[in-house]
């Protein structure tokens, strides 16, 4: 077993829940509302020093009554060590858990990632969109297990949304602006942008 | 030759005779420089774009069959080679290319991912890319070898010296998307996507 177990033990008491060891790793179970303080701590704190998130993903059980789970793989790279931790989102609640992005920066595109594929949200996320699929796809969330392997819609219609889509349209104005690049463009491409050539986002009001 | 003949039946001495004469000659002219100098378009998304490469490179060597100058511009290509599965997510890219490239145009699609959606029957893959673009040749297998798509390169050239400028039947069009923005009518699109062999056993209900 990790010796950060004891650690975050003695540190937050109640908040981390049940540890075990499998196939040599240590998954501890954190309380959700205090997981960006844990996960924070884990980081900075001497001796722990979990300085690269390798992974953030999320799982979903087939017994229907059993609750989601986010997972961070952590590592401290100096001291070669490995960690993960589940938070446990319960189906009758929202799916909400903060988002670590300052923290490491490197969650970014992993949050999306689960965002995209299973339809968490993580709050505080600086630019929470689809990252796999495209960002007008409306047919719900891939991973789910409530989601069909087919999709939702029919096929004709999944290729006449996909035809509909602008090929040339997938960076918003921020990731160009952010590139310093949008100054740059030729006027049709950014009047483009600006009417929001990408369709209407399905899961944004 | 057979509209030579048909001509001749008709009237004898007919005064379409040269005419039909020269026409044959210059599809003739026409298509065999086509054939013989394709320049192909890879879009290369999966394992078949290794095999492809392994077409191109100095074993297999496609550049004997005319195909020297790979175009890895649309303006100047004349042949698209769909290598790979091709996701919902670049299906208005390959549209977008195909349009892109001047007529005469062929598509070669290769591999069983392209033609059919293959083993990824799921909610993210085009099941076959004629419901995007039209198709002129097949190529089967799982990535095919090189030597299959050379078999299919052959089989486009046969296509290519079959066509005629001047009779409007056997001429390719530009064929471009309905006011739906489909290829094809919908229920086609849906037949043509329809589940078969291994996968109609996927349903994790069933």
């Amino acid at each position: 077993m990790n010796s950060s177990v004891d650690a975050l033990r003695a540190t937050f008491g109640t908040a981390i829940g049940r540890a075990l060891e499998v196939c040599g790793d240590t998954i501890v179970y954190v309380d959700r509302a205090r997981a960006p303080e844990i996960l924070k701590w884990l980081k900075e704190t001497p001796g722990e020093e979990y300085n690269y998130l390798v992974d953030v993903t999320a799982v979903e059980y087939r017994d229907p009554e059993r609750a989601l789970e986010v997972v961070y793989f952590l590592r401290s790279l100096h001291r070669r060590a490995d960690l993960r931790l589940k938070i446990e989102l319960p189906r009758d609640q929202e799916l909400v858990v903060d988002s670590v992005v300052p923290v490491w920066q490197g969650a970014n595109w992993l949050e999306r990632e689960v965002y995209d594929m299973f339809g968490i949200t993580f709050r505080g996320h600086p630019d929470l969109r689809r990252i796999l699929m495209w960002e007008t796809y409306a047919e719900g969330y891939p991973l789910r297990k409530d989601f069909p392997l087919r999709g939702r819609f029919s096929r004709a219609e999944q290729v006449r949304q996909a035809l509909a889509a602008n090929p040339e349209a997938h960076y918003s104005m921020e990731e160009l602006s952010i590139a310093e690049a949008f100054d740059g463009l030729p006027e049709d491409m950014k009047e483009r942008l600006r009417r929001g050539e990408r369709g209407k986002l399905p899961y944004s009001e | 030759m057979k509209h030579v003949l048909e001509t001749r039946e008709v009237s004898g001495q007919s005064p379409n005779y040269l005419l039909a004469k020269f026409q044959d000659l210059v599809d003739w002219a026409v298509n065999a420089s086509r054939a013989n100098s394709l320049w192909p378009m890879p879009f290369g998304t999966a394992c078949c774009a290794i095999e492809f490469m392994a077409t191109a490179a100095s074993r297999f060597d496609f550049a004997r069959f005319g195909m020297e100058r790979q175009a890895f511009s649309p303006r100047q290509a004349d042949v698209l080679i769909c290598a790979g599965r091709l996701p919902f997510k670049l299906a208005p890219v390959i549209r977008r290319i195909y349009d892109q490239m001047p007529q005469p145009k062929w598509v070669i699609s290769m591999g069983a991912c392209a033609s059919t959606g293959g083993i990824f029957d799921n909610y993210a893959m085009v099941q076959g890319i004629d419901t995007i673009v039209p198709v002129d040749v097949y190529v089967p297998g799982c990535p095919p070898r090189p030597e299959g798509l050379l078999y299919g390169v052959l089989l486009l050239h046969k296509k290519i010296k079959g066509e005629s400028l001047f009779d409007t039947v056997r001429r390719r069009e530009e064929e471009s998307l309905d006011e739906r923005g489909l290829r094809l009518p919908p229920e086609q699109i849906d037949e043509l996507s329809e589940p078969f062999g291994n996968s109609i056993h996927q349903f994790r209900s069933a």
